[in-house]
């Protein structure tokens, strides 16, 4: 673990350029249940630095909304973390919970899912703002907190004759802008939106997609997106991690993820969407696994089209692929190592059409 | 499962809507409930003529509050229509009692958008498969638990065993989604209203539900009304697509001929807004801006016309667009120049309400003139602006500036190259 | 969102009928930690008192109205002792034996009323939520009015008026009793099934052409039943005050009818000035057990049944040290 830190050069998670805000290493996050543990997260691996979006996708009961609120530390209790998670080389998990709480609200934010009921009713939008600046940012003054409230709203399209507005005079799309400003005006240098579009119209997610994808040049936030949705993916982020069953099971540049995916779960997963230029229906068959029993080997192998001996039996690691990005299959790795007969095809039992989420 | 209908070379009507209009009371405040004060309507339906023919697939498209989900249930009878005609098998359902309507509900069902809701939580699937059977006396006790496991098998819950006795908990919303839609078929329905059947399952599995679709509609000889927000899907699954907004249908025609070529221009802007994986696709501008306004009072002329990009003088300009024009304008001023022209004009909320000319008084420390001079600044800071095209004459009358604006109507639906579109433009 | 994951696609099939019970039962079997012992302890302390109540001929020694065995008089106000465990009161009846017979009473009575009750209650919070309109305003005025009058004074009140009819039994006490507990039951019912009314399934249901009445029966009833058994116990435990108190008043059962705790309590009143203590603190004792046995299970059934009150007991999480070969 700490070995791969100490030595940057051999680490594949650390390319490119620009101050790396939020660093982990094999973080594993297991909920208790009444069943056992399950690996909601099991060891993850990236980084993410500053003006990068980072889409995180994948089917739903994944991880990915997990690993989101982990990165915050807002898990529920009965749940457990470990690895490494370093914010700005800073350990999270080690720094004291005082610390880790100071840090939320200032350095490290959420935009929610359902905006109206992240806002109290009987406040106006200005005291949103003022609360938030006076509780992080104490020593602004009356007029900067306000202009700089202001400022965060042009940023995102409210007009200032609403400033003293109460939430129920918005419209949902206006509610998710005040989200994502009330998100912003501390100026975090790391935001989680986890799913920020989902409950919004067509219309109102492009112009919600439009602003996460201007604010990436605006402000030097490190972003994670989490989404079910690849296009929002395409749209606004640079670089994508495709999370199945609680592993990162690709990551790199969104654009080389989408022309040439490298695992065969982003690529049936992106060959199950529907969009407009879909002409005919494809799915990957059967469900994502149950996290307090996952499957051995790969974790994709009883659903994977292209599944060998090896799969079931060995865990590929994730390693560069000859497209640029990271991915954790044996197609693209092992090379001689591998014992005979290890890339014949996996007989495959048969999935039955209802098997699914 | 009842005989098929015959098929015959010219489209048979199925069900023809006509001129249907739904509007709900709005309750309003207390207050004014107490003083039995009209609180106004809305009008979620407004005006809609369709021909839905027998073994087509018709997509209904539009955001929430286009009123699509209510015309589709009021093809049901399960919302009652204001005003209109919806003529099914010769006869008008229009105000027809439950008791009256309960015969057709065999032959007309509905697929819901949550389907996690859609299930009665405390009755097994066996149960409420076969409930429409029990209800409608179509079966016996023993047959009902045959047919139940046949109308599993169609829809993929297989091997039947394992779900009969499950409740609703148990299952997954792939799972669960196909047992409504085994509810729907087991009377042998001949038209499907599906309300956003996919929109609330994952990713992997819509295309499974609406593969099971297709397979439904060759087998069954089905008639679907989709309704949808997803052009994407309603290209691929609907034979014709009805794009809606405002309880209007502003597009109607072919899949083909609105995908190949989309004529209005809210129509071209929910293709733009679709999120593509496609990485080369470039991130869309221009889309139209604001949300679907209040229904209870919308806009006079076109509805579409204070989003539409493309909007011009017939449109029905009015003051409540002037309001908008100065608040997109201030939300892209730096603040000080917003406090220093805030100062300039009066009360804005006067322009709230609809219909035009627009009158704006100055603020206590500005005049008439200086309100001239505002409003030909924000003219030349955005010359483009749609809103520019509807404006005749702006003067400064008594202490205030009025603008005045050119006359526009409410464009009706007109053939159109193939389709009928309801804008100015065409 | 909930936990991800945490849900299996199938779990392995079980018969309906034992599917259905489980649904009952096993919030009781899940409960856990504190809840399960506040349960236990209650269904204990109940349990004791149902035995003695059903088995009462042979617990007691003596029928509640017996004054002589084998011809000879009790005596009167005698301290306990080996012959009257509990003593004997001042019209020479035995204590235990009153005691126990009274639990028969008051037992009889709850489930008398409670059953009335709820049946009342649950039928018409259900009509009154589905079908709404007139009917709905009318009877959520008529229930607010009965329950914001105190439960006493009402219970006093039909009390009076139905021994005038019914005479001094068990049914008129019951019934007096079942009146100020119908409010309880149709606030809960009613509120649920307007939130239930809208629900997408109670729509499809009208979309397969179910009647009203089906739609009660099948989609409503069994989703708005949740809290009756909650509200249940703890109506239980309050019933058994009331009806304590109705009989110290002298408006409840008559003696010669049933042996009555609070009745014998009022008799005692007098004893105790003179320094007699057992024909006063027995009742009493078993009011205050009782009461505290419902009230018991009630809130253990509430902290289970309710699932905001709900703990689960997680599984502790133990992350096992990584194996070398698995992951980089």
């Amino acid at each position: 673990m700490s070995e791969l830190t100490d030595r940057p050069s051999d680490d594949p998670y650390r390319r490119g350029t620009g101050e790396v805000v939020i660093s982990a290493r094999d973080l594993r996050i297991w909920y208790g249940t009444e069943r056992g543990p399950v690996r909601a997260v099991d060891g993850v691996s990236f980084d993410l630095r500053a003006g990068e979006t980072l889409g995180l996708v994948g089917e739903s009961g994944c991880g990915k909304s997990t690993l989101g609120r982990g990165l915050l530390g807002l898990l529920p209790d009965g749940s457990k973390m470990d690895g490494t998670l370093q914010y700005r080389g800073e350990d999270i998990l080690a720094m004291p919970a005082r610390r880790r709480h100071d840090l939320r609200g200032t350095d490290l934010a959420m935009i929610f899912q359902e905006p109206l009921t992240r806002l109290n009713p009987l406040m106006r939008i200005s005291e949103h703002f003022e609360e938030a600046l006076n509780t992080h940012a104490p020593n602004l003054g009356r007029d900067q907190r306000r202009s700089r409230s202001l400022a965060i709203l042009r940023t995102i399209g409210i007009p200032p004759t609403r400033y003293r507005s109460y939430p129920h005079e918005f419209s949902g799309g206006m509610r998710q802008r005040l989200m994502i400003a009330l998100a912003l005006v501390l100026e975090p240098a790391f935001v989680v939106a986890d799913e920020p579009t989902t409950a919004l119209d067509v219309l109102v997610e492009a112009q919600i997609i439009g602003i996460l994808h201007d604010l990436r040049r605006e402000i030097d936030t490190a972003l994670l997106l989490i989404t079910h949705n690849l296009g929002i993916v395409a749209e606004a982020c640079n670089r994508v991690a495709v999370m199945y069953a609680g592993e990162i099971v690709e990551l790199g540049e969104a654009a080389q993820v989408f022309r040439a995916p490298q695992h065969p779960y982003t690529r049936e997963l992106l060959r199950s969407t529907i969009s407009l230029s879909t002409t005919g229906l494809n799915f990957i068959p059967g469900a994502p696994p149950d996290l307090a029993a996952p499957p051995s080997g790969c974790r994709f192998h009883p659903r994977c089209p292209t599944a060998m001996r090896i799969c079931p039996t060995r865990t590929p690691r994730m390693l560069p692929t000859t497209a640029g990005s990271l991915a954790a299959c044996w197609l693209h790795q092992g090379g001689d190592e591998l014992p005979a007969g290890a890339r014949e095809p996996l007989e495959r039992q048969e999935i039955s059409v209802a098997e699914e989420a | 499962m009842p005989k098929k209908p015959e098929v015959v070379a010219e489209p048979q009507t199925l069900i023809d809507i006509d001129d249907v209009s739904v509007h709900f009371q709005l309750r309003g405040g207390s207050l004014s409930r107490l003083l039995g004060r009209d609180t106004g309507s809305v009008r979620a339906v407004d005006g809609v003529t369709i021909k839905l023919a027998t073994g087509e697939v018709l997509g209904l498209v539009g955001e929430s509050g286009s009123g699509k989900t209510t015309l589709g249930r009021s093809l049901l009878g399960l919302v009652q229509p204001t005003s209109g005609r919806i003529v099914y098998d010769g006869a008008d359902i229009v105000g027809l009692s439950e008791r009256q309507l309960r015969p057709l509900r065999t032959r007309l069902q509905m697929v819901f958008q949550d389907p996690n809701a859609a299930l009665n939580p405390a009755m097994t699937i066996a149960e409420q498969v076969g409930h429409p059977l029990t209800i409608h006396k179509l079966a016996s006790r023993g047959d009902v638990r045959q047919r139940v496991g046949e109308a599993l098998e169609r829809v993929g819950l297989a091997p039947v065993e394992r779900f009969l006795d499950k409740y609703p908990s148990d299952l997954s919303g792939g799972q669960k989604q196909r047992a409504v839609l085994a509810r729907a078929i087991i009377t042998g329905p001949t038209l499907l209203v599906a309300d956003e059947p996919i929109s609330m399952l994952d990713m992997s599995v819509r295309a499974k539900i609406l593969q099971l679709m297709i397979d439904l509609r060759a087998s069954l000889n089905l008639t679907y009304v989709y309704i949808t927000h997803d052009l994407a899907s309603a290209k691929f699954f609907c034979d014709r697509v009805a794009i809606m907004y405002l309880g209007r249908v502003v597009e109607i025609g072919p899949t083909a001929e609105i995908f190949a070529d989309p004529k209005h221009p809210y129509t071209k802007a929910l293709l733009a807004a679709i999120p593509d994986p496609d990485p080369d696709r470039a991130v869309p501008r221009d889309l139209p801006r604001g949300e679907i306004p209040d229904a209870a009072e919308p806009p006079t002329g076109c509805s579409f016309h204070p989003r539409c990009p493309a909007a011009f003088e017939l449109c029905g300009w009015e003051r409540r667009d002037l309001k908008a024009l100065l608040e997109r304008h201030w939300a892209s001023v730096p603040p000080e120049e917003y406090e220093r022209e805030r100062q300039l004009v009066g009360d804005i909320d006067g322009l709230d309400e609809p219909g035009g000319p627009a009158v704006v008084q100055p603020g206590r420390a500005s005049s008439a003139r200086d309100m001239n001079v505002l409003v030909q600044r924000l003219q030349g800071a955005a010359p483009d602006d749609p809103f520019w095209r509807g404006v005749r004459d702006i003067r400064e009358v008594g202490s205030g500036v009025e603008v005045q604006f050119e006359d526009g109507h409410d464009p009706r639906l007109r053939p159109s190259g193939g389709v009928d579109v309801a804008c100015h433009l065409y | 969102m909930a936990v991800e994951g945490a849900e299996p696609a199938v779990r392995t099939v079980t018969p309906s009928y034992r599917r259905l019970a489980q649904r009952f039962v096993s919030p009781i079997t899940q409960t856990r930690g504190v809840a399960r012992w506040i349960l236990f302890a209650g269904l204990f302390i109940t349990g004791v008192f149902v035995v003695a109540a059903i088995f009462a001929p042979w617990v007691a020694h003596y029928g509640f109205a017996q004054k002589r065995a084998d011809g000879v008089s009790f005596p009167k106000r005698s301290a306990p002792s080996g012959e009257h465990p509990f003593g004997t009161n001042d019209q020479f009846y035995d204590v235990l034996s009153r005691v126990v017979w009274g639990s028969r009473t008051a037992l009889l009575v709850v489930l008398l009323s409670l059953v009335a009750s709820i049946i009342v209650g649950v039928l018409l919070g259900l009509l009154s939520g589905y079908l709404g309109g007139l009917l709905d305003r009318v009877l959520v005025l008529l229930m607010d009015a009965l329950f914001s009058f105190p439960s006493l004074l009402l219970a006093i009140v039909f009390a009076f008026l139905l021994s005038e009819r019914l005479g001094g039994g068990i049914l008129a006490a019951a019934l007096s009793l079942t009146v100020i507990y119908i409010p309880q039951y149709f606030r809960v019912v009613r509120n649920t099934t307007v939130t239930a009314r809208e629900a997408t399934y109670v729509e499809a249901a009208r979309s397969i052409g179910a009647g009203r009445w089906t739609i009660m029966r099948r989609y409503l009833l069994p989703n708005v039943v949740h809290s009756v058994p909650v509200v249940g116990t703890l109506n239980a435990a309050d019933a058994i005050g009331t009806l304590a108190a109705l009989g110290f008043l002298g408006l409840g059962i008559q003696p010669q009818d049933a042996a009555e705790w609070g009745y014998d309590l009022k008799r005692a009143l007098t004893d105790i000035s003179s320094g007699i203590w057992w024909t006063a603190v027995f009742p009493g004792l078993a009011i205050v057990l009782l009461v505290t046995g419902l009230t018991l299970v009630g809130e253990g059934l509430n902290e289970t049944i309710n699932p905001t009150l709900r703990r689960r007991r997680l599984l502790p999480v133990t992350l096992p040290p990584r194996t070398q070969d698995e992951r980089s």
